[in-house]
């Protein structure tokens, strides 16, 4: 166990889904959201030529989606380190392990 | 110079660059062969990604659709983006740190269980076959259109050009010819949509330019013109669509959820060193891919006016056959357009009702539209060669996957565990030879299906591998059996629907046969649910996954310890 305590753990895991649920909301809110289910009503308001819920469903979408990975690899690594699970910086990772030949289960 | 040699010119150097960098790094070992050692930058993995990923149906059919499409389009560009959300999210760390090759490596032994195993194996191999088929295909097409040499012998070159680099460099081979690939295709993508963009325009971004005013002074927007249009010509309005929003829901769904179950695409995050190189790499990956989703749209709506106001002239009356400009006689020849003098007036005219004399393929509008626009030779030339990089960039890849499934998941665990690491890679070879023929047949004869299969590829992977792969992440109790009477009924549900309404019935496939109207290509969305309704059912009623998987569980879901990916 890489962790300090059973508990800190469990904190770790909550605090990465709580993180992964609000951006899979936003995720959901723009895409499903503004760009399908709203679509029309959005459509009403103009952002310069584009209809604003077309402009969701094929422009504005993507452009939060990026947005979204960002934040999530920026927390995460913060989260890492604060329990003390983030890889270290030194290691090309453990110099190719040789493959160990294991046979069957 | 002409046209046909500067795209041999253009052609010829970029196949030389691949095979040179093929040469270049050769895979020494299953670990070279398989995740190309472990050690590639993220942002290289991020362009390798995206190069896998946007195949020659990206690239060639995507805009083309969307043009034909209009809002209903965003199922394409919503579905193949949203995908990497949650692959970024809720896939691609854990599984790094999981640390295997493959996804049937995970779904076995998570599940502990050689059957789990076997039924990733069959479709994980379904799903690339009835891929490469379609890209082996586009290379033909490609071929045959611009260098004037026939299908077959374009679908047989570029086998050999695959052959070449997979065979020998495997994923490592692989890995860097894709970013060479990623580079060509998407300047062939880019050059002719800010040409077309400023001469439109005057707005350099393509992204800005199709909401922009039209340059000619009358000030209207560009779409606007292009609804009115529409709306003129008995299409329905370009910015509204016509699918149900129930139906775009669903097949948005499947298009997300299927691109997180691909196994071809999940495969690359095991090649780079870090779970947070996994994360990061991810993020790179949709801001490559979302540089050509973000400016299909573009390219859609800037060759739908174009390729209206050239067949039906300004005065929106037709033009005359004979002064019809060069690019219809190209495709016509390649029978992808074709005209019929209905009311006998020698002018051509394209309409959504019964005026309408042309038959436009989707396919030609992104290798046609420099032409369309008139462009100068060099960007048509640029063009093929860009086409030919997607296509050949996405086959390597869902050729890889193919051969590691055979040669690694079923062959040296299952079957014949004692093979050393050489004969493995022998026989990952020798397996991907196999499939570059098989694929090859199929795109030199294809099977009339290759379209619709499309759908069920990604139908397919929706309803099996991602439930699985999540459950298994996300819940530690999650056993074997839930997980494969969940990836059972998934599938099987997913499969008949499809089959019922492809190929047994398609005269029913109508709005109103269809469940709760979900088409069949959105129905995977609906397995996916069952997947995950009957896999927790099952599980309540068994006992929980043992000790020892759960703990696994527990020590995939931080990023500390993560070696590179191995074998066992």
């Amino acid at each position: 166990m890489s962790f300090e305590s059973e508990q800190h753990a469990d904190d770790y895991w909550k605090e990465n889904i709580r993180l992964m649920l609000i951006l899979l909301g936003v995720w959901f809110a723009v895409s499903f959201g503004c760009g399908i289910l709203l679509v029309e009503q959005l459509n009403t308001i103009r952002l310069g030529g584009f209809k604003l819920g077309f402009w969701f469903a094929q422009q504005g979408s993507i452009y939060v989606f990026l947005a979204l990975i960002a934040v999530y690899v920026v927390k995460m690594n913060k989260l890492d380190r604060k329990y003390g699970v983030h890889e270290g910086d030194e290691e090309p990772e453990a110099p190719a392990q040789p493959l160990k030949e294991e046979y069957g289960q | 110079m002409d046209i046909q040699t500067l795209t041999f010119l253009i052609v010829g150097v970029t196949f030389a660059v691949y095979i040179g960098i093929a040469v270049w790094s050769r895979a020494g070992s299953t670990n070279d062969f398989y995740v190309a050692g472990g050690g590639v930058h993220p942002v290289a993995n991020g362009m390798a990604t995206a190069a896998d990923w946007m195949s020659a149906a990206s690239f060639i059919s995507m805009a083309g659709l969307i043009s034909f499409m209009g809002y209903d389009g965003a199922v394409y560009l919503l579905g193949w983006t949203g995908g990497y959300v949650l692959l970024a999210l809720c896939l691609a760390p854990y599984l790094r740190k999981f640390g295997k090759f493959t996804v049937p490596a995970f779904i076995g032994d998570r599940y502990y269980s050689n059957t789990a195993r076997t039924v990733a194996v069959i479709c994980a191999v379904f799903v690339c076959f009835t891929y490469v088929a379609g890209q082996m295909r586009g290379v033909g097409v490609v071929f045959s259109r611009f260098l004037e040499v026939d299908v077959t012998a374009g679908v047989i070159i570029g086998m050999a050009i695959v052959f070449f680099y997979a065979v020998l460099g495997g994923m490592k081979g692989i890995t860097y010819t894709q970013v060479a690939q990623y580079c060509v295709l998407i300047c062939a993508y880019l050059v002719p949509a800010i040409f077309i963009s400023i001469m439109m325009t005057g707005h350099a971004i393509p992204q800005l330019g199709f909401g922009s005013e039209l340059s000619d002074g009358s000030g209207t927007y560009l779409l606007d013109k292009l609804d009115g249009l529409s709306t003129e010509l008995g299409f329905a309005e370009y910015t509204s669509g016509t699918k149900s929003t129930i139906d775009v829901f669903f097949i948005t769904a499947a298009l997300m959820v299927g691109t997180a179950g691909l196994p071809h695409v999940i495969v690359r995050f095991f090649t780079v060193p870090k779970v947070r190189d996994a994360r990061k790499s991810a993020g790179w990956a949709l801001l490559f891919i979302a540089l050509l989703y973000t400016t299909a749209p573009a390219i859609a709506t800037f060759a739908r006016v174009n390729m209206i106001d050239t067949i039906n002239g300004p005065d929106a009356q037709g033009t005359a056959y004979e002064e019809a400009p060069s690019w219809i006689g190209n495709w016509e020849s390649t029978g992808l357009i074709s005209w019929e003098d209905k009311n006998g007036d020698g002018k051509m005219f394209y309409s959504g009702d019964e005026r309408n004399e042309m038959d436009i393929d989707r396919d030609i509008m992104v290798l046609a539209n420099p032409e369309i626009a008139d462009l100068p030779a060099w960007v048509i030339a640029l063009v093929a060669a860009g086409g030919i990089a997607a296509a050949l960039s996405t086959s390597a890849g869902l050729l890889l996957v193919i051969s590691t499934s055979i040669s690694h998941d079923l062959l040296k665990r299952n079957l014949m565990p004692r093979i050393t690491e050489k004969q493995e890679l022998g026989y990952a070879r020798i397996a991907s030879a196999v499939a570059v023929c098989i694929a090859g047949y199929l795109g030199i004869n294809p099977p009339g299906f290759v379209a619709q299969v499309v759908a069920f590829a990604f139908g397919l992977a929706a309803s099996s591998f991602f439930p699985a792969i999540i459950m298994g992440i996300f819940s530690k109790r999650m056993n074997k059996e839930g997980a494969i009477a969940g990836m059972l009924s998934g599938i099987s549900f997913t499969a008949l629907y499809i089959i019922y309404f492809k190929f047994i019935n398609p005269a029913a496939n109508t709005p109103d046969n269809w469940w709760f109207g979900i088409s069949p290509e959105g129905i995977g969305t609906l397995g996916m649910l069952l997947n995950f309704g009957v896999a927790v059912a099952v599980a309540r009623m068994t006992s929980d996954a043992p000790k020892h998987v759960q703990e696994m569980v527990a020590s995939i879901r931080f990023p500390k310890g993560a070696g590179q990916a191995s074998a066992h």
